[in-house]
């Protein structure tokens, strides 16, 4: 349940993300040689002048990324929410209140967060533990590019070049696949039961944009000030009558289509009177990694089914 | 909700007349708050429509109001029980932040500086935590053991504040219960952080209903405090002449031939139970308890007889409007109540503690 709590947080991920996604230089890819990375390597400014043997990622995604592009061998911890692969190293260490005793206590070579939370960055810094600043992206180009920077830096390059087309390619396939429509459907995507949403400008919304869906929420942030995480009200939400509801909150807050569908007020929408309400993993949902293809393609099947 | 104004023995220092005069001023609050509520919203609705509306509400009438399906439940199912639930959570807490500052004797006494609220947030936390209730449903069901978590955590923080205010010996000043009271929410809020540290899987669920949960408001959650409501009001208010006799001091109650101990403890669950309803439907929401009574007092006198019933009128229509704010100034975005509160009401209080020293003095 690796999750934004409140807007506000999301909202500093993603200026962070924004900062840190313009600031990070394509990586100066190392002369390969069947595969076998040459080290030193630069990833923005961070340089490892070795392989990183002993990795902590405090990040599910990073996580996932790594496991995926055949870093998994050289990963040592992972934070208590990395809860896939089922094989990843979990601990204690936690990426909400990082411990940077905790994490040097691991003698790592590579530290890769999420998040720089109460100054960990600077602490790592100082004990001189590498850190790589892995943030939420802003859309799948910033995934694809951050999936080649855990490669450069773990020596998987060729990996994760091969992960970031196979994924490409899959995606693009499934979207193809789902038949056109002539009135583009509107979606609501719900993140806690207090209608706390994503509006186009997010990770999220760039994939239902592919869909060619309209986004109820986009109204109620129409200038980005919330960063793309406002909280709608009831009245604007019901008012809005969206033809689809996703939920991204069915583990964490256990929202079902029933729970949705009983709540007061709720049954002159569209998407609840035609069961157009999906429930989607909480963590594939907010993890945008390797498994962005699995909540592309929840999405897929879901519009696939809606009558056109 | 108004108690009947029999003459009784009492240290009304105000005219009967004028207190009639405020208790008219406090239903038409209600009113205007209530007509407000219903009128404005994130999605305007026509006037008319609303009226005719809500006129079919009564059995056996069935107008053409021109409002849509939709529009019709967005006003009967969405906005007509906030409406109702913040007058309700706001005279509540109004009432049992009164309450509290007759029993205590103490001008500061309110719900959250008790540490009142703080032990019925623990409570809740600790429900919806160790998942001692239901599933929760934010628009739904909430557990059905949160508000008597909350109840049980309102009353072991309310004693607690008492006993160690009470640990300088039997003259309790305002200012050592108080700090009791700030001792006793900051340990039980670290508690609750605990908690909620150590379930981060629930932490999302705790955090939303900490935020207020006016913003999801229903008539499930107005039935629930309903009742609880009920039973704190008609406790306090039928206590409002001992209420006036406990300021005076204990001794002089006694020879009323009063119970003053037994006032006391009656009143104190009565209006923990009052807060521990509010917080479990609402969540946190500070400043009615304290600012509503008080500004009562400025304006009405010192008599309880006045405070409590207008307490309930002006917190609950207080509450109502500051939750209007909440949902109407973000356009179709939503405002964390506990800001407007504090935000409207820290202002308006201190210009009416000023303009009363004015005319005091």
């Amino acid at each position: 349940m690796k999750r934004v709590l409140t807007a506000a947080l999301a909202a500093t991920t993603l200026l962070l993300a924004g900062a840190c996604g313009d600031a990070a230089e394509p990586a100066t890819t190392a002369p390969t040689s069947a595969g076998a990375a040459a080290y030193p390597v630069t990833v923005g400014d961070l340089t490892l002048d070795s392989k990183p043997e002993k990795i902590v990622s405090l990040s599910s995604t990073a996580t996932e990324v790594l496991f995926a592009i055949g870093a998994g061998p050289q990963v040592t911890a992972v934070d208590d929410q990395s809860t896939y692969p089922a094989d990843a190293p979990r601990t204690d260490l936690s990426g909400y209140k990082p411990n940077a005793e905790a994490i040097a206590a691991k003698d790592p070579d590579l530290v890769i967060l999420a998040n720089d939370i109460d100054k960990i960055v600077s602490q790592l810094d100082q004990l001189k533990i590498p850190v790589f600043l892995a943030p939420a992206t802003a859309d799948l180009d910033g995934t694809y590019q951050q999936i080649g920077q855990l490669g450069t830096l773990t020596g998987h390059k060729t990996e994760a070049d091969a992960l970031n087309t196979r994924m490409a390619a899959d995606i693009d396939k499934i979207v193809k696949d789902v038949p056109a429509r002539a009135t583009p459907l509107s979606y609501y995507y719900e993140l806690d039961p207090t209608f706390y949403s994503v509006t186009s400008k997010t990770f999220i919304g760039s994939i239902f944009a592919k869909f060619g869906m309209t986004n109820v929420a986009d109204a109620a942030d129409p200038d980005g000030a919330k960063g793309g995480y406002p909280q709608l009200s009831q009245e604007a939400l019901v008012k809005s009558d969206p033809d689809m509801i996703f939920l991204a909150d069915s583990k964490c807050c256990k929202q079902t289509p029933q729970t949705v569908a009983a709540r007061t007020g709720w049954s002159t929408i569209t998407a609840v009177k035609s069961n157009q309400i999906h429930a989607l993993d909480d963590d594939i949902a907010s993890r945008w990694g390797p498994r962005t293809v699995d909540l592309v393609r929840a999405i897929a099947d879901a519009v696939a089914k809606v009558p056109a | 909700m108004t108690p009947t104004l029999r003459a009784t023995r009492s240290v009304t220092l105000k005219p009967a007349g004028l207190r009639a005069g405020w208790l008219a001023g406090g239903v038409v609050a209600v009113l205007v708050a209530l007509i407000a509520g219903l009128a404005l919203g994130s999605v305007p609705l026509p006037p008319g429509g609303v009226a005719i509306e809500l006129l079919n509400l009564i059995p056996g009438v069935d107008l053409h109001s021109g409002l849509t399906e939709r529009e019709a439940a967005i006003l009967t199912e969405l906005r007509l029980p906030r409406v109702v639930l913040g007058l309700l959570v706001g005279g509540l807490l109004a009432l049992a932040g009164a309450a509290y500052q007759g029993v205590f004797r103490n001008p500061l006494a309110d719900p959250h500086l008790l540490g009142v609220a703080a032990g019925a947030g623990l409570g809740v936390t600790a429900v919806i935590a160790l998942r001692a209730g239901a599933p929760g449903d934010a628009t739904a069901n909430l557990p059905v053991g949160v508000p008597a978590a909350a109840f049980a955590g309102a009353l072991l923080a309310v004693a607690l504040t008492w006993l160690l205010g009470a640990a300088g010996g039997r003259d309790r000043s305002p200012a050592t219960l108080i700090l009791a009271g700030v001792a006793v929410s900051s340990f039980l809020a670290a508690g609750q952080t605990y908690l909620m540290q150590q379930n981060v899987e629930t932490l999302r669920e705790v955090y939303s209903w900490l935020l207020g949960r006016l913003a999801t408001a229903g008539w499930h959650d107005v039935l629930i405090v309903l009742p609880y409501a009920v039973v704190t009001a008609v406790i306090v208010l039928a206590q409002r002449r001992e209420l006036d006799v406990l300021t005076v001091g204990d001794e002089e109650a006694s020879g009323l031939g009063l119970h003053p101990q037994r006032s006391r403890y009656l009143l104190i669950v009565a209006a923990s139970l009052g807060t521990a309803a509010a917080v479990s439907v609402s969540g946190l929401i500070g400043f009615v308890g304290i600012i509503v009574p008080h500004t009562m007092r400025l304006l009405a006198g010192p008599s309880y007889r006045s405070i409590l019933p207008l307490s309930v009128l002006f917190g609950g229509a207080f509450l109502a409007l500051a939750d209007l704010l909440a949902r109407t100034a973000g356009g179709q975005a939503e405002i964390p109540i506990g800001v407007v509160t504090a935000f409207f009401g820290a202002p308006f209080f201190i210009v009416v503690l000023r303009r009363s020293r004015a005319s005091t003095s």
